[in-house]
């Protein structure tokens, strides 16, 4: 039983999960499932500057800063307690690509290579952790939600328009990660 | 005035993913902690999946594994049939309340916040639940994003009414 948590879980495992929390948040509160909405009530309970997109109760939505607490906590549980530190097995020719960008640590969930503090003034550094941020946040919320609110939760209640969403969250995937990625791993 | 900011207050609430549903029943603020424990359910996932590892998204962008394409595409079926069942028995929540959804509207924003959103996937590797999940796990550098994320958000809030819809 121990051996079956500390190992990777299959896709299928986390894939029930994660869409069982569609009806548990449902039921527990007919709160629906979408993480993003998070960084607009952060705004809005920290710098809302007079901005009407900004100025709503956040606090009638605190119960999704509770969820993303727990989210940070779950993290924090299965990286120290229910873990194999055994470095990912990764497509070799992914593998073989970030090494020619330099990137030869494969351990961790995020490559320490590329995601560090100490990196954050370099052009590569500042352009994946700040840049990236930027655009996760302004899109997402632009967008009007993320793979939580659009992929899973829109298309769960079949909505046309979270498919139309889901749809171009992948077309800029792609082509950021074949297209552009490359240039900014080589700077 | 006034009722032009409610007007568009509520087409932003109803464009977004936030609850439009005010529940009329009033409850102490420790009862989020139920919130909090899915929470804590939802991030042992993220991390014993690898769902927040930047390789797999990686992987995925390059159709070199089909890891998260089956991880999302079972939660999608698991929580469509949820959805259909709650709502063909009209399930209530367990404090006996009516569960309610709301039709998403389309604007344009859906495209190119959609394209925008997806570039930045693919650079951080991680969309909005998997940031503070790494973060979790003790990666110190992803709350630079994450205060990255939140500043993209208050620029779109800012300059909201400019941008096409």
């Amino acid at each position: 039983m121990i051996e079956t948590i500390t190992q990777p879980w299959p896709w299928y495992t986390a894939g029930i999960i994660i869409g069982l929390i569609v009806p548990a948040l449902l039921i527990l509160g007919n709160k629906h499932f979408g993480i993003s909405a998070n960084l607009r009530h952060m705004c809005a309970a920290c710098f809302p500057s007079d901005i009407p997109f900004f100025k709503y109760d956040w606090k009638k939505e605190s119960w999704n800063l509770f969820f993303i607490g727990g989210i940070l906590i779950g993290g924090f549980i299965a990286a120290h307690f229910l873990g194999s530190d055994a470095p990912i097995t990764i497509h070799p020719d992914l593998a073989q690509e970030l090494a020619g960008y330099g990137i030869t640590d494969l351990s961790g969930m995020v490559p320490v290579q590329l995601f560090a503090l100490h990196d954050i003034f370099t052009l590569r550094g500042f352009l994946m952790m700040v840049g990236g941020g930027f655009l996760v946040g302004f899109g997402t919320r632009y967008a009007g939600g993320c793979t939580s609110g659009h992929a899973i939760m829109g298309l769960s209640d079949l909505q046309w328009p979270s498919l139309v969403a889901t749809i171009c969250f992948m077309i800029g995937g792609f082509v950021m990660a074949n297209l552009i990625l490359p240039f900014i791993l080589s700077l | 005035m006034k009722t032009q900011q409610e007007e568009t207050d509520f087409e932003v609430r109803s464009l977004d993913t936030m609850c439009i549903n005010e529940s009329n029943l009033s409850h102490p603020w420790w009862y989020n902690f139920k919130y909090l424990a899915v929470g804590i359910v939802f991030g042992i996932v993220f991390v014993k999946a690898e769902i927040i590892s930047w390789f797999r998204i990686q992987e995925m962008f390059r159709l070199q594994s089909f890891h998260m394409y089956g991880v999302i595409g079972t939660a999608v079926v698991v929580g469509a049939i949820s959805v259909f069942l709650i709502k063909r028995f009209k399930i209530k929540t367990i404090h006996g309340e009516e569960i309610t959804f709301t039709d998403k509207k389309f604007n344009k924003g859906q495209i190119y916040g959609g394209l925008i959103f997806g570039l930045g996937w693919a650079i951080t590797g991680a969309c909005p639940g998997p940031l503070f999940a790494q973060l979790g796990t003790g990666v110190l550098a992803i709350i630079v994003v994450i205060i990255s994320a939140v500043a993209g958000t208050w620029v779109y809030g800012k300059f909201r009414d400019k941008l096409p819809h």
